[in-house]
C-alpha cells in the first residue's frame, strides 16, 4: 500500500504518479490522504491499481477513468466521474451534480445522494446510487444502466435515448419522452447483476424501468411551428 | 464562478473567532473570483446603539466628520477610520436623521451598511488583501457572510463587491446571475425602492428588503423570490439574528452546507469547510434547489 499526503505533496504529483503506473506495476494499492475537497483528484488513470481517497472531494474526482478503481470515503463535488470509460469508482458518501456525466463504460457507485443531472448524457455507463438523485438525471441518456434505490426528482430520463433506468422509490416527474416500462426477466438479471456489483442490498423486484418511448427519434410535422 | 462563505454560530464561544475563522474560509475560495472580495460581520448588541459603514474613495472626508455630525444633530457619535471604511457608532434613534446629514455632509461617502449590528466591509482585490486591510480576522460577532466576486454583471467596482446591503441590519451576497434585474429594477423604483448601482445583486437585495417591508419574514420574502427573481442564483442572506440560504429551481451554482452543535456553515465549495472545528462529525449536505433554509438565534 503506497500513501501520499495531499497535502503535502500537492495534486499534480499525485496525478503523474497515478498515471504513470504500468500495465503491470506492482504498486496497486494507493492510498490518498487530506484530499480536503481539492478538485481533479486521481483522474485520467489508465491502469488496473486501486486508490482509495480518504475523506471528501472538490469537482471532478476520478474523471476519464479507466480500468481502475477508486474508492472515496468521503462527498463528492460536481463532475465526480465524468466521462469514466472502464473500471470503477465508489463513493462512500454523497455525489454533487452531474455525477457520471458523458461516461462510456465502467460502473460508478454512490452510496448516499447524487443530487442534479446525474448520468447526463451517459453513453455506456452504469451508475448505481443507493439514495436519491436530484432533477434532470439521465438527461439525454444514450446508452448503459441507470439504478436509484431511493427517489428521482423531477423530469427524469428527458429526451432519453437507449439507456434502462431502474428506480424503486417515487419518480416526481418524468421528463419528455421518458416512459415507464415493462420489467422482463432480463431487465431483473442485469438489475440483480449490477445491484450486486455495488454490493447493495435491495429487491429487484421491487424497481419500475423507465426508458425511451422513442417518439423524438423522428421528425413529427405536428411540433413544427 | 463567485466564492460564497457563511457562517451562523451556535456556540458563544467561537464569537471571538469569527473574522477568523471568516477570512480562512473566504481566502480558500479566491480562485473562484479574483475582483474584489467583501464581508458583512453581526457583531455585538449594545442596547439603544446602531452603527452606519462608511466607504469612500478618499479617507479624508472622514476628517472631522465626527464633530460635524453632533454639531448638525446635537448627538455625541464616534468614528473609527479603518481604510477606506469608517465606522458610525451612534444612538439608534437617531440613525435616520444621521444617515441624512452624512449624506449631504459628505455626498462622495456611501453608505455600505446600517442597522443595530452589521459592519460590512468591501472592496476590489483578493479576499486576503481586503481582509489585511480591514484586519477583518479580529471581528467578532455571532454570523458574519463572506464573498469574492467575479464580476458579470456589472463593472469591477467598490460599490460592484458584495455583500449587498438594502435594509437596515440585512445584507444578501450572490453567485449566480439574474437575468430580468433590469424590469424588476424598475419595478421597484415604481414603488419607491431605489438601488444605486447596475448589479443585479442589489436588485435582489433591494427586493427582499421590500417583500419585508410589506410584512413577510425573510423566509417568505425568499419564498416569493423564487417566483420572482429570473435567471441563477445561489443566495446567502443575513439579518440581526438570521442567517438564510436559497438556490434557484436548476441549480447549477454549488452550494454546501455543514452543520453541528456549535455552527451552521455554507461554502461554494467543501474545501471553504475543511478546517473548522469537528467538521469530520458535521452534519454536511448540499442545499436542495427551491428550498429556503433559515436558521435564527
Amino acid at each position: 500500500m503506497q500513501t501520499f499526503d495531499l497535502e503535502a505533496n500537492g495534486l499534480r504529483a499525485l496525478n503523474e504518479k497515478l498515471q504513470a503506473q504500468a500495465q503491470n506495476t506492482n504498486e496497486t494499492a494507493w492510498s490518498v490522504v487530506n484530499p480536503r475537497g481539492s478538485h481533479a483528484i486521481a483522474v485520467g488513470l489508465d491502469a488496473p491499481i486501486e486508490v482509495t481517497v480518504n475523506g471528501s472531494t472538490g469537482y471532478y474526482c476520478a474523471g476519464m477513468n479507466q480500468q481502475a478503481t477508486v474508492h472515496v470515503k468521503g462527498n463528492v463535488g460536481p463532475g465526480a466521474a465524468e466521462n469514466m470509460m472502464s473500471g470503477k469508482v465508489v463513493v462512500e458518501g454523497d455525489a454533487s451534480q452531474y455525477a457520471g456525466a458523458t461516461g462510456h463504460g465502467g460502473l460508478l457507485v454512490i452510496k448516499g445522494n447524487a443530487s442534479s443531472r446525474c448520468g447526463i448524457s451517459m453513453k455506456g455507463i452504469d451508475i448505481v446510487v443507493g439514495g436519491n438523485v436530484g432533477h434532470m438525471s439521465a438527461f439525454m441518456a444514450q446508452a448503459g444502466h441507470m439504478v436509484v434505490c431511493g427517489d428521482a426528482g423531477d423530469a427524469l430520463g428527458d429526451s432519453i435515448y437507449e439507456a434502462k433506468l431502474f428506480v424503486r422509490g417515487a419518480v416526481k416527474s418524468l421528463g419528455a419522452d421518458c416512459v415507464e416500462k415493462e420489467m422482463r426477466t432480463e431487465h431483473i438479471a442485469k438489475l440483480t447483476e449490477l445491484l450486486a456489483a455495488a454490493e447493495i442490498d435491495a429487491d429487484p423486484n421491487d424497481f419500475k424501468r423507465y426508458g425511451s418511448a422513442r417518439q423524438l427519434y423522428n421528425f413529427n410535422i405536428d411540433n413544427a411551428y | 464562478m463567485c466564492g460564497i462563505v457563511g457562517l451562523f454560530l451556535k456556540d458563544k464561544a467561537l464569537e471571538p473567532k469569527l473574522g477568523t475563522m471568516l477570512t480562512d474560509m473566504l481566502i480558500t475560495m479566491s480562485d473562484r473570483g479574483p475582483d474584489s472580495a467583501g464581508i458583512a460581520v453581526y457583531g455585538e448588541d449594545h442596547e439603544g446603539r446602531a452603527k452606519v459603514t462608511l466607504q469612500a474613495v478618499d479617507p479624508d472626508v472622514f476628517n472631522g466628520l465626527a464633530g460635524e455630525i453632533e454639531d448638525e444633530c446635537g448627538v455625541a457619535v464616534k468614528l473609527r477610520v479603518i481604510d477606506t471604511h469608517a465606522v458610525l457608532d451612534l444612538p439608534e434613534d437617531k440613525l435616520a436623521q444621521v444617515r441624512a446629514t452624512v449624506k449631504s455632509l459628505r455626498p462622495d461617502a456611501r453608505v455600505m451598511s446600517a442597522g443595530e449590528v452589521i459592519e460590512i466591509y468591501k472592496e476590489v482585490g483578493l479576499p486576503g488583501e481586503v481582509a489585511k486591510r480591514f484586519d477583518i480576522p479580529q471581528l467578532t460577532g455571532s454570523h458574519g457572510i463572506g464573498h469574492t466576486r467575479m464580476a458579470t454583471e456589472s463593472a469591477v467596482t467598490t460599490l460592484g463587491a458584495h455583500p449587498f446591503s438594502t435594509g437596515a441590519d440585512q445584507c444578501l451576497v450572490h453567485n449566480g446571475s439574474l437575468s430580468n434585474h433590469n424590469s424588476l429594477r424598475r419595478k421597484l423604483a415604481r414603488e419607491g425602492v431605489t438601488v444605486e448601482t447596475k448589479n443585479d445583486t442589489e436588485v435582489a437585495a433591494a427586493y427582499l428588503t421590500w417583500k419585508m417591508q410589506e410584512g413577510a419574514t425573510l423566509g417568505e420574502a425568499l419564498e416569493a423570490g423564487i417566483d420572482d427573481l429570473d435567471g441563477f442564483y445561489t443566495f446567502v442572506v443575513g439579518t440581526k439574528d438570521g442567517f438564510g440560504v436559497v438556490r434557484d429551481p436548476i441549480a447549477c451554482k454549488p452550494a454546501v452546507m455543514a452543520e453541528t452543535d456549535q455552527y451552521v456553515a455554507f461554502g461554494s465549495e467543501y474545501r471553504a469547510l475543511v478546517n473548522l472545528p469537528g467538521i469530520e462529525d458535521a452534519k454536511v449536505w448540499e442545499p436542495e434547489p427551491a428550498t429556503v433554509y433559515f436558521w435564527t438565534h
